[in-house]
C-alpha cells in the first residue's frame, strides 16, 4: 500500500487546521515575560513570550495593537490573550495576540507612567517652560464638554466672583477615542484667535479610562506647544493627568482652574481697594491735621473776636475819659461847694458884720487884735475899730474876770 | 514666556500707587505735596480699576460642524 506523500505546505496546513480546531488553543491566555520585541514598519509587532524554561513566538498585528495605550518592551511581564496558529512558510507555531496587559497595575496606568517618563525626559514638564498666568485675563478659552460638570463649575465660579472676564467655550468631547483629537484641535483653534489670554482644559472627575484623553501624548504636546498659557483642571484633587504636568498651571478641579485663572485679578482688586482706602485715609488725615491746626489758630481770641483786641482798650479809654470828665465835674462842683461854704462861712465870720451891729475890734498900736487884758498894759494906746473908723484911747486901768 | 505689556504697565502703576500711599502715610509731606500726591494717586487708581474691569462679561461658544470644523461664535446657552 502506497503511502500518501505530502508536500511541506500540505503538512503545515494540516497541522494548522488541527491546532485551530482545538478549543483551548483557539482562546488562550498566556503569562510570561516579553523578549526580542520588534515593532515592524508595517505596524505589526513581533516578540517572544517566555518563562524560566520555555519561550513561544508571538505576533500582534497592527489592527490589534493600534489601540494599545502603552509601549510593549522587553522585560515586561504580561498576560496575553489570543490563539495559537502555524506560520506555514516556516512551519512554526506562534501565538497570535489580540490583547495584552501588563502584570499588576493595568495597561492604562503603565501607559501613563511610560508617557510621563518620556515627556519628562524631553523636558515638557520643566519649570522654565511654564508660562506666567496673565495677571488680568480678559478672555479665557475653555476647552471642555459644553454639557459636562466642568463647565458648570467654571461658570459658577466666574459668576460668584463677579469678575469682568469673558469666556469662549470650545466644545470638545472629553472622553472616548475621539476626545484627544478634539481637545487638540480646540487648543489649536484658540491659539489662532488673537483675543484669548488664557486657556483652561478641563473635565470633571471620572475613572482613569474616562480621564484618558488628558493622558494622551498628542494632548500633552498640544498643551506644550500652545502659545497661550494653559491651566489644566482635570478630575478630582487626587487625579494627576499628563495634561496637569505639561500645563503651565495645574488646578486640582475645574472650579479650582477657574479660581486660579482669576485669582491674580482678584488679588489685584483687593490690593487696589486696600491702596485706595489707604490713600483716602492718608489724605483725609493730612487735611484733618491741617484743619485742626487752622481751627485751633482761628479759635484764638484775636481771630475769633478781633474787636475784642481793641474794645478792652476802648472801654478802658471810655471809662477813663468818662471818669475824667466826671471827676473834673465833681472836683469842680466840690470846689464850688467848698467855695460857697467857705464864702458863706467867711461872710458869717467876718467881723464887719459884727461891727455893723455895734461891736468894735480892739487893736494895739501894731494893729494886732487884743483878745485879753493881759496883752496890754496901763498907759498903752489902744484902738477901737468901728464900721466907720477907729477911736484911739489910753488904758487907764484893767479889771474884771474871765468871761469864758 | 514673558508677561503681556499691559500687565507690566498695570503692575508699574500699582507699584507707583503703593509708593504714593506710603509717602502720604508717612506724613512728611507739605500740604501742597500731599494734595499733588493724592491727585496722582486718584489717577492711578482710576487707571488700574479701568484696566481691571475693561473686559466684557460674556460667555460664548463656537459652533462646530459635522466634520469638526469651527464656525461662528454665539452666546453660550447655559441652560442647555
Amino acid at each position: 500500500m502506497a503511502h500518501k506523500i505530502y508536500s511541506v505546505s500540505e503538512l503545515n496546513k494540516y497541522i494548522n487546521q488541527i491546532i485551530k480546531s482545538d478549543e483551548i488553543l483557539a482562546d488562550l491566555y498566556i503569562k510570561g515575560e516579553i523578549s526580542n520585541f520588534y515593532h515592524h514598519n508595517s505596524g505589526h509587532m513581533y516578540f517572544t513570550i517566555k518563562d524560566e524554561k520555555s519561550a513561544v513566538k508571538a505576533v500582534m498585528f497592527k489592527s490589534r495593537n493600534k489601540n494599545l495605550k502603552y509601549d510593549l518592551k522587553d522585560g515586561l511581564e504580561v498576560t496575553a490573550h489570543g490563539s495559537i496558529g502555524v506560520y506555514e512558510p516556516r512551519g512554526q507555531y506562534q501565538f497570535y495576540v489580540d490583547d495584552i496587559n501588563p502584570k499588576g497595575k493595568g495597561s492604562l496606568y503603565l501607559a501613563y507612567e511610560q508617557l510621563k517618563e518620556k515627556l519628562e525626559k524631553e523636558g515638557l514638564f520643566a519649570e522654565e517652560e511654564k508660562a506666567d498666568i496673565p495677571v488680568i485675563p480678559h478672555k479665557i478659552g475653555v476647552v471642555t464638554s459644553p454639557t459636562g460638570a466642568a463647565i458648570r463649575d467654571i461658570l459658577s465660579v466666574v459668576k460668584r466672583r463677579f469678575e469682568n472676564v469673558s469666556l469662549l467655550i470650545v466644545p470638545s468631547l472629553v472622553q472616548g477615542d475621539r476626545a484627544a483629537s478634539q481637545i487638540v484641535s480646540a487648543i489649536k483653534y484658540l491659539n489662532k484667535k488673537e483675543d484669548i489670554d488664557l486657556i483652561i482644559v478641563s473635565r470633571g472627575g471620572g475613572s482613569i479610562e474616562q480621564l484618558w484623553p488628558f493622558n494622551e501624548e498628542k494632548v500633552a504636546r498640544a498643551i506644550f506647544e500652545s502659545k497661550i498659557p494653559v491651566i489644566s483642571g482635570v478630575g478630582h484633587e487626587t487625579d494627576f493627568s499628563i495634561s496637569d504636568f505639561v500645563a503651565d498651571l495645574r488646578a486640582p478641579t475645574p472650579s479650582a482652574a477657574a479660581e486660579l485663572a482669576i485669582s491674580n485679578k482678584v488679588d489685584l482688586e483687593n490690593k487696589l481697594d486696600n491702596l485706595s482706602n489707604r490713600l483716602e485715609k492718608a489724605a483725609e488725615l493730612k487735611i484733618k491735621n491741617r484743619k485742626d491746626k487752622l481751627k485751633s489758630i482761628a479759635e484764638k481770641q484775636v481771630f475769633r473776636r478781633p474787636e475784642k483786641l481793641f474794645s478792652d482798650k476802648i472801654q478802658k479809654l471810655d471809662n477813663l475819659s468818662l471818669k475824667l470828665g466826671w471827676n473834673i465835674k465833681k472836683n469842680f462842683n466840690e470846689a464850688q461847694k467848698k467855695f460857697n461854704l467857705l464864702n458863706s462861712k467867711l461872710d458869717s465870720l467876718s467881723p464887719l458884720k459884727t461891727i455893723k451891729r455895734g461891736y468894735s475890734v480892739l487893736t494895739d498900736e501894731n494893729n494886732t487884735t487884743v483878745k485879753s487884758k493881759d496883752e496890754i498894759n496901763r498907759g498903752d494906746y489902744i484902738y477901737n475899730i468901728l464900721k466907720d473908723g477907729k477911736i484911739k484911747s489910753e488904758v487907764i486901768d484893767k479889771e474884771g474876770e474871765n468871761l469864758e | 514666556m514673558s508677561k503681556k505689556n499691559e500687565d507690566i504697565e498695570f503692575e508699574k502703576a500699582l507699584e507707583e500707587l503703593e509708593k504714593i500711599v506710603e509717602k502720604l502715610e508717612s506724613g512728611d509731606l507739605s500740604l501742597s505735596e500731599s494734595l499733588d500726591n493724592f491727585s496722582d494717586g486718584v489717577e492711578l487708581i482710576k487707571y488700574c480699576r479701568n484696566e481691571l474691569n475693561k473686559a466684557e462679561k460674556k460667555v460664548e461658544t463656537v459652533l462646530k460642524d459635522n466634520e469638526g470644523e469651527f464656525g461662528d461664535i454665539v452666546p453660550f446657552d447655559e441652560e442647555e
